[in-house]
């Protein structure tokens, strides 16, 4: 049976899977202690609890568990991680390396970071939102200290080649940072082959639960040390104060498990699913695939639909159907999405585009529905856009001059 | 943010949409907006040259269900007015109207706008001077 409202917003967060909530309640009643008691049976008790998870984290990505630093999830982690490096290494070098379709946790750090004295070079992407390695080599410079780039794109799923690009960085001494958010639990990731030395990500886009995330902190060749954003009882080897999140992390944990248990089922079944999506949808005349479809996560597709407007789209199904737009009309700004538009696509595609993240959970049935509604909308609008009408009498809409608000 | 029943009602059951033809003499186009900010409105009147009254109205719109509602109903306020009472739809009506947030007010904008553009079509064409208007608030 189709249950409705369907999740195809993934990349937001996922649900929580039920195998991770049934690990988390015994630490909210029975198990309540704080971590960092280290006098009684219940701080012993947490602090063991902790200590799996970490052991379950580290496991998912090849790390050891002590480079494990437990954060309140990716934002935290992506701020630790730039503003900690900036300050630990300020007497190597000043200049960091990101691109322009990072998340704004990174990009907006690293204006923080420009406003503090810093140098930052923002990368661009090609039309695959993939950056150019030759670029990269000739941004680096001796006072380069890091280079920030994501594993995968929140809005298009494009997977940067971060082997390649950590090869680079560390030719020229600087460490490698990812925001890993959307790739974790979704892809093999593993910090030691792919050359990271830092890597944020969080519990809730891996089916675990809200408010808790990490950040992955390298110990060996090299070591390497970020300066505390947060003062405090000096948990978390000092890295991150504050009591731990003891029910969050060992839902963390768990998450990490079944996703390292799961993938390669998953991964499989949601193909599946994004293709039979993608190959559906793309039947609509003027549908277009955003990003790259080689490089990309396996649960993700953006698809823009020539002529109509993202948010008008979605009003049309949105009841049963829950996604999110590059259109930005709810904004103040009526900017449509940065990502799309640094990936070459005009402000009408961008405008025009869907971001559908699949699940674990995703069914086939969820699909075709998606799909016919999604069809109809489409349809429907195309007969009351303006847009649509020139296009199909063949006038060229780019010789308009339209009057810019 | 949630849709009011009214703004739902036009974009489920959109009045007026079509096609008038915009080489008659008694239609009056107005297209107004860009695709690279989301939305673009045509609206069209047709106009009773005798009497000065609109006897139809139709519209196309790319954009948002705000927009989308504002051009339906600006089309159904139209048909049966003068196009000197049409000059004074307001969009701050359309926004009461609609029960339209304050970001989605540029919708009722454009549909002021696109009447306002399809009623100087139409005096242009049949020989009379294009009205001026202020320049809209949000422009």
């Amino acid at each position: 049976m189709l249950k409705l409202p369907i999740y195809l917003d993934n990349n937001a967060t996922t649900p929580m899977d039920p195998r991770v909530l049934e690990a988390m309640t015994p630490y909210f009643l029975q198990h309540f202690g704080n971590a960092a008691s280290r006098n009684h049976s219940f701080g012993w008790q947490a602090e063991e609890a902790v200590d799996y998870a970490r052991e379950q984290v580290a496991k998912l990505i090849g790390a050891d568990p002590k480079e494990i630093i437990f954060t309140s999830g990716a934002t935290e982690a992506d701020n630790l991680a730039i503003k900690g490096v900036y300050e630990m290494y300020a007497s190597k070098g000043n200049h960091i390396i990101t691109a322009v379709t990072e998340h704004k946790a990174v990009l907006d750090t690293c204006k923080h970071i420009e406003k503090l004295g810093g140098e930052v070079t923002y990368l661009p992407v090609n039309n695959e939102g993939l950056i150019d390695l030759k670029e990269l080599e000739a941004a680096m410079k001796p006072t380069t200290i890091l280079v920030a780039i994501m594993y995968a794109n929140n809005e298009v799923g494009t997977v940067q080649p971060i082997k390649e690009i950590s090869a680079i960085a560390r030719k020229h001494g600087a460490l490698v940072f990812s925001d890993a958010t959307q790739a974790v639990g979704k892809m093999p990731v593993d910090v030691n082959k792919d050359g990271i030395d830092l890597m944020a990500f969080t519990g809730h886009k891996m089916y675990g639960p809200k408010g808790v995330g990490a950040l992955y902190v390298r110990r060996k060749n090299p070591r390497v040390k970020v300066t505390a954003q947060m003062d405090g009882g000096g948990h978390e080897r000092g890295m991150r104060s504050g009591t731990l999140n003891v029910p969050g992390i060992v839902g963390f944990g768990k998450a990490c498990e079944l996703c390292m248990l799961d993938m390669e089922a998953d991964t499989k079944r949601v193909i599946k699913l994004r293709d039979r999506l993608e190959t559906a949808l793309l039947l609509l005349e003027e549908a277009y695939v955003n990003g790259s479809r080689e490089h990309r996560l396996p649960h993700v597709a953006n698809i823009s639909f020539k002529h109509v407007e993202g948010e008008g789209l979605m009003m049309g199904f949105n009841k049963n159907i829950a996604l999110s737009s590059g259109s930005a009309c709810t904004s103040a700004s009526l900017e449509p999405s940065y990502v799309l538009k640094a990936l070459g696509l005009g402000d009408d595609l961008a405008h025009s585009s869907l971001r559908f993240g699949l699940s674990r959970f995703t069914t086939e049935e969820e699909i075709d529905y998606t799909v016919k509604a999604i069809s109809e909308t489409v349809i429907k609008l195309r007969e009351m856009s303006p847009l649509w009408e020139m296009y199909k009498e063949g006038i060229d809409l780019n010789t308009i001059e339209w009057a810019h608000h | 943010m949630a849709y009011s029943d009214k703004v739902i009602d036009h974009y489920q059951n959109p009045k007026n949409v079509g096609t008038l033809d915009k080489a008659d003499k008694s239609v009056g186009t107005g297209l107004v907006g860009a695709p690279e900010c989301g939305d673009v409105m045509r609206l069209q009147i047709q106009v009773d040259d005798a009497t000065g009254i609109i006897t139809d109205a139709k519209f196309k719109t790319f954009g948002c269900g705000s927009a989308i509602a504002s051009s339906s109903l600006a089309t159904e306020w139209l048909k049966g007015k003068s196009v000197d009472e049409a000059v004074k739809i307001d969009n701050m009506d359309i926004v009461e109207e609609l029960n339209l947030p304050p970001v989605k007010i540029h919708c009722s904008v454009l549909a002021e706008d696109a009447i306002k553009a399809a009623i100087n079509d139409y005096r242009v064409k049949n020989g009379k001077e294009a009205l001026k208007f202020e320049e809209s608030v949000i422009h």
